[in-house]
């Protein structure tokens, strides 16, 4: 390497320091702050919330401890549960609509370009946007619920964004057994994945694991309860007019994206396969399907951590005081800005910010540890 | 195209075909036209029963209303989003070049470090940004709002840079080395000029995202320095809602993105890509 | 002095003055939740204030938003950003004192209320909801009366029954007019009008000595008189309408208007849309009693705007709460808005025959303050009621809701 590189690795890094430091405090710096405040009380004392310089105590894990197993906050524990169910709602309507929108496209209809045009156009708007429409068609008397009535059909009677209906109901208490079951069958298989792969070292310590969480679950998770009440959360009925409104919106990008993807498989792959004898069927399920994984893996992730934090959207469809549709990120906002409790927001912000980070960083780290293999 | 037997199913299948894709239409249609039909009814006529008809009178005063209680904020919105989407552009493409044809030891992770901000929810650091951002005197004026949206626009357009620049070839940049030049000037002279498909794409994509972001705009600014999308949701947050004006508003918030998007489709759709597959 | 000294001297005491008036050009930024149809109310008195003030030019800040929610949050930003509107519109009573009085943010008005007359002319139950800390926090520019319910009177008549004394009495009518196919006696809308029914179930139940006692930490949450009140909400509830999640609060009444409901326990601003908005006349198209067992009290909430420290326009806000106080002030705005004047010397004569009644009730009733409204309970403690309605709501269980409530008022420090 010339020395002129080498002089010029110390202007890249100078380069991208003011982005790093920039960054750095404002992504890195500020998640900390916020973690320092969900460990704090502030809020808890009206006489110091709003003060101009705060004064607050070190509580430690008690928020996090309340918004899990606290009397008054199971509106947070019916949130989380509620964005679980969105968040897979969302990724197989968007998936499955954005599928097969770009499977019928690739087709070569006429006319191909404006119907792409079309389906896509939803995402160059603003989540605001999308929910003011669409809370306005869901109105129950009116709206989507009309609809059939222009067929001669009687009205709809859904009363969407203002049902109260929840099914799938399970009990909170129920909820450390039933995860510590799930984490043990996923351990089992991951430990039959290792077998196979021929990696002793790493199946036997799955198996262990495995064997530890069924064993837990059998043993002592019956008589671990975290309320000391029964409190059913299931799946809120309210949320279909959300998830319609969201897949309507990003729908249009998962197409997209498969349509790169399509438009990357070289023709003779098809031709090949077509010669074989393989039906349309069997093309597009044994060769295409598979070839279009990493597109489908890309978008589950993007698609996944809006989700997560989707916010605007169900702030502009259902107001901040439907408890019917609330999800972390709004209760978070009024937590703060409504109920003055800023150490308990920022409890809620982090424990988002985890779950984003679990599905994002083992992505990360996949996606460039790949890119240096190449 | 693989070809399918018959003449007769290919027809019946083709049919199918299109019929599905023309309900899809209907589908992402269908919302505009309620807007549309909405917006230009008298408020008067807006009622929950008749809400698919035509309007009997077309009423653009919505439109002119609209019009006169968004003015402020769509410049206010045009200032922020033209000025943050320049800014993070020029700081992402200087980021990729580094990224792409310059590393030192430990730009992975540096890169890994700056990437992982695209993926934070806002909402974990909204209280100490509001601190941060008051403290240096920027609460309420829309400089605040440009320099968050630059920062945190700064993951996605360094990524979008990066990708682009690592498809130029390096001998191109060799052999402006041998040349003798160095750091900057094979960025003037060689990288920069190549760049605009990149710029584009970037700008476009930023543009769209800023334009339309809630959270911060909600909470860093004042009446003064609002950006549209608050108040939108502000009109249409009313008790008594009378929804010709925030139908009226709503398409107008959404007219500039619309309109990026029409002309620029295009590379709207390669921006969309950038991020996500990678090639 | 020759002429050109004159000459000189005028143009010079002009140019200054100019400068004055053009660098004095004095800013008044009121910061409200008032739009549409309240929205003609204060911008009359805005109107008076511009003629009384010709130099100051008046901003209307409005967030709009059912109640203020929005309003609220958004103030709340701009007080942390350092940067608070001249005078805002408030709840009177905890809502302000709760959050921001004791965090120390707004200044004490007892001077005001002492230089311009108004200990005598404010009944002492309102000032005393309006003082904390021995300081007296906002001007009350209206009053609005929460316990009351509404019916029709040919309605009544056709189906022989009269308005419930307590609500006792109030679950026979139910069942009578059941019996005669009115399915859902009692309309009910959206979350928050189900909180404010509520409260006058609680009222009816518990009366007002204990209603205040919940406020002042005399009686807990978990009481046993609590349960009953959440036991017979319960029983209420299931003489309200299935829709009640998708109407608004003006369906509601609407509802009870055509007939499909008998009764409609609201605040008095349903009278004004009653009145106004749809021209019906108070005591035949409308008539109106004290919600059941509630007769003789007076749950008031109360509109109000204060003073927070450090604003820029200090002279033009003090201008603006002097005309709030004042009965002049008040009898522009009141009638408009379809409230009564805080004042007991308001004018009669400007206010339709509903608010005569109310303002004669106002003035001879015991006055106790609205949960749901901002008036007894600061927000830390408001905004979690929510909570507990859904609690309520979803299971049906008067204990959980009362214990629920007890957490939450053990954690804010409710009453301390």
């Amino acid at each position: 390497m010339t020395t002129r590189r080498r002089a010029s690795r110390l202007t890249s890094f100078l380069v991208v320091l003011p982005s790093l430091l920039l960054v750095g405090i404002f992504v890195y710096g500020f998640i900390g702050r916020t973690i320092l405040s969900s460990l704090t009380d502030w809020g808890q004392d009206p006489s110091q919330a709003l003060a101009v310089s705060p004064v607050t105590r070190f509580v430690g894990l008690d928020n996090y401890r309340q918004l899990f197993t606290g009397l008054i906050d199971g509106r947070f524990r019916q949130d989380l549960v509620s964005t679980v169910f969105f968040t897979v709602f969302f990724l197989a309507g968007c998936l499955g609509v954005g599928l097969l929108l770009a499977i019928l496209i690739d087709q070569k209809p006429r006319g191909e370009a404006i119907f792409r045009a079309v389906y896509l156009f939803p995402f160059a708007l603003s989540f605001v946007v999308t929910g003011t429409i669409w809370r306005w068609l869901l109105q129950p008397s009116g709206g989507v619920n009309r609809l059939p009535t222009l067929v001669g059909l009687p009205p709809g009677e859904f009363a969407w964004l203002t049902s109260r209906e929840q099914v799938w109901r399970f009990d909170w208490n129920d909820l450390p057994v039933a995860l510590a079951v799930l984490l043990g069958l996923a351990l089992a298989l991951l430990a039959v994945a290792e077998l196979r792969a021929r990696r002793r070292g790493r199946a036997v310590g799955a198996a262990v694991g495995a064997a530890a969480a069924l064993a837990w679950a059998a043993l002592f998770g019956r008589s671990w309860a975290p309320l000391p009440f029964t409190e059913l959360h299931g799946f809120n009925l309210a949320f279909i007019g959300i998830i319609v409104a969201a897949v309507w919106q990003m729908a249009g990008y998962t197409m997209a994206l498969y349509l790169a993807g399509l438009s990357g498989i070289p023709e003779e792959l098809r031709e090949a396969a077509t010669v074989e004898g393989a039906t349309s069927w069997q093309l597009y399920t044994r060769v295409i399907l598979p070839l279009l994984a990493p597109i489908t893996l890309s978008a589950m992730i993007v698609l996944g951590h809006i989700s997560l934090k989707i916010f605007d959207l169900v702030f502009a469809m259902a107001g901040p005081d439907n408890a019917y549709t609330d999800v972390p990120a709004l209760l978070m906002y009024i937590t703060t800005f409504r109920g003055n409790q800023f150490a308990k927001g920022a409890a809620i912000g982090t424990i988002l910010l985890v779950l984003v980070a679990l599905i994002v960083i083992p992505y990360l780290r996949s996606q460039l540890r790949r890119e240096v293999d190449r | 195209m693989s070809g399918h037997p018959a003449a007769g199913r290919r027809w019946s299948w083709r049919w199918l075909l299109y019929a599905v894709l023309v309900l899809a239409v209907a589908f992402f249609v269908m919302p505009v036209y309620m807007m549309l039909v909405t917006a230009l009814k008298e408020p008067a006529a807006i009622g929950l029963e008749t809400a698919w008809q035509l309007p009997r009178t077309w009423n653009w005063g919505s439109f002119a209303q609209a019009w006169t209680a968004f003015l402020p904020k769509l410049r206010n919105s045009f200032v922020l989003t033209i000025s943050a989407a320049a800014a993070s552009a020029m700081l992402g493409s200087l980021n990729g070049y580094v990224f792409a044809k310059w590393p030192f030891p430990g730009s992975r992770i540096v890169f890994a470090f700056i990437l992982f901000g695209m993926f934070i929810p806002y909402q974990a650091v909204l209280i100490p940004l509001f601190g941060f951002i008051r403290a240096i005197g920027l609460y309420g004026s829309i400089w605040g709002l440009v320099l968050v949206h630059t920062v945190y626009g700064l993951p996605i357009t360094t990524l979008i840079f990066r990708n682009y620049y690592v498809e130029i070839p390096d001998s191109l940049i060799e052999a402006s080395e041998l040349d003798g030049a160095g750091f900057f000037a094979i960025y003037r002279h060689v990288v920069f000029p190549l760049s605009l498909p990149a710029f584009v794409v970037v700008i476009i994509w930023q543009f769209t995202q800023i334009w339309n972001e809630f959270l911060f705009a909600v909470t860093l600014s004042n009446p003064d320095s609002q950006p549209i999308t608050v108040a939108l949701a502000q009109l249409a947050g009313g008790e008594a809602v009378r929804w010709n004006l925030p139908m009226a508003g709503a398409l107008l918030a959404a007219l500039p993105t619309l309109l990026v998007y029409v002309v620029f489709g295009r590379f709207f759709v390669r921006g969309l890509l950038a991020g996500s597959v990678k090639g | 002095m020759t002429r050109r000294t004159a000459f000189f001297l005028v143009v010079a005491l002009v140019s200054v003055l100019g400068a004055a008036t053009a660098r004095g050009q004095e800013k008044l930024e009121i910061f409200s939740w008032w739009a549409g149809d309240e929205g003609p109310a204060l911008q009359a008195l805005l109107d008076r204030y511009a003629a009384q003030n010709p130099s100051i030019a008046v901003v209307n800040s409005t967030v709009t938003g059912g109640s203020g929610v929005n309003a609220r949050a958004v103030l709340k930003t701009r007080m942390l950003g350092g940067d608070p509107p001249d005078s805002f519109q408030v709840h009177a009573g905890q809502e302000l004192i709760g959050t921001w009085v004791v965090a120390n943010r707004m200044e004490d008005l007892t001077s005001l209320f002492k230089s311009e007359g108004w200990m005598n002319q404010f009944p002492p139950g309102l000032i005393a909801l309006l003082s904390a800390k021995g300081g007296i926090w906002s001007v009350p520019v209206n009053i609005h009366r929460s316990n009351v319910m509404w019916y029709v009177p040919a309605n009544l008549k056709k189906w022989g029954v009269t308005p419930p004394k307590t609500w006792d009495e109030f679950l026979t009518t139910c069942a009578a007019l059941q019996a005669q196919g009115v399915k859902a006696p009692l309309a009910l809308g959206e979350n928050w009008t189900v909180n404010h029914l509520w409260e006058s179930v609680a009222l009816g139940v518990l009366g007002p000595d204990a209603w205040s006692g919940l406020w002042s930490g005399r009686v807990r949450m978990d009481d046993a008189k609590v349960v009953k009140v959440w036991e017979t909400f319960g029983k209420v509830l299931a003489c309200t309408n299935a829709d009640a999640s998708g109407l608004s609060w003006q369906q509601a009444t609407d509802r009870m208007l055509k007939g499909d409901s008998a009764f409609n326990v609201m605040g008095d601003w349903a009278a004004g849309y009653m009145a106004t908005t749809l021209k019906l006349k108070p005591g035949e198209g409308f008539g109106w009693a004290a919600s059941p067992g509630t007769g003789g009290t007076f749950m008031m909430l109360s509109d109000s705007f204060g003073l927070p420290k450090g604003v820029k326009h200090h002279n033009a806000a003090q201008k603006w709460l002097k005309l709030l106080g004042s009965r002049e002030g008040q009898d522009i705005f009141n009638p408009l808005k379809g409230s009564i004047a805080a004042r007991l010397d308001s004018d009669p004569a400007k206010y339709n025959a509903y608010l005569q009644s109310a303002a004669k009730d106002w003035k001879v009733n015991k006055v106790v303050g609205s949960l749901v409204h901002g008036a007894v309970a600061p927000e830390s403690f408001a905004s979690q009621f929510g909570t507990v309605m859904e609690i309520y709501l979803g299971s049906k269980n008067a204990q959980a809701a009362a214990s629920a409530s007890r957490a939450i008022a053990d954690q804010v420090g409710l009453g301390k």
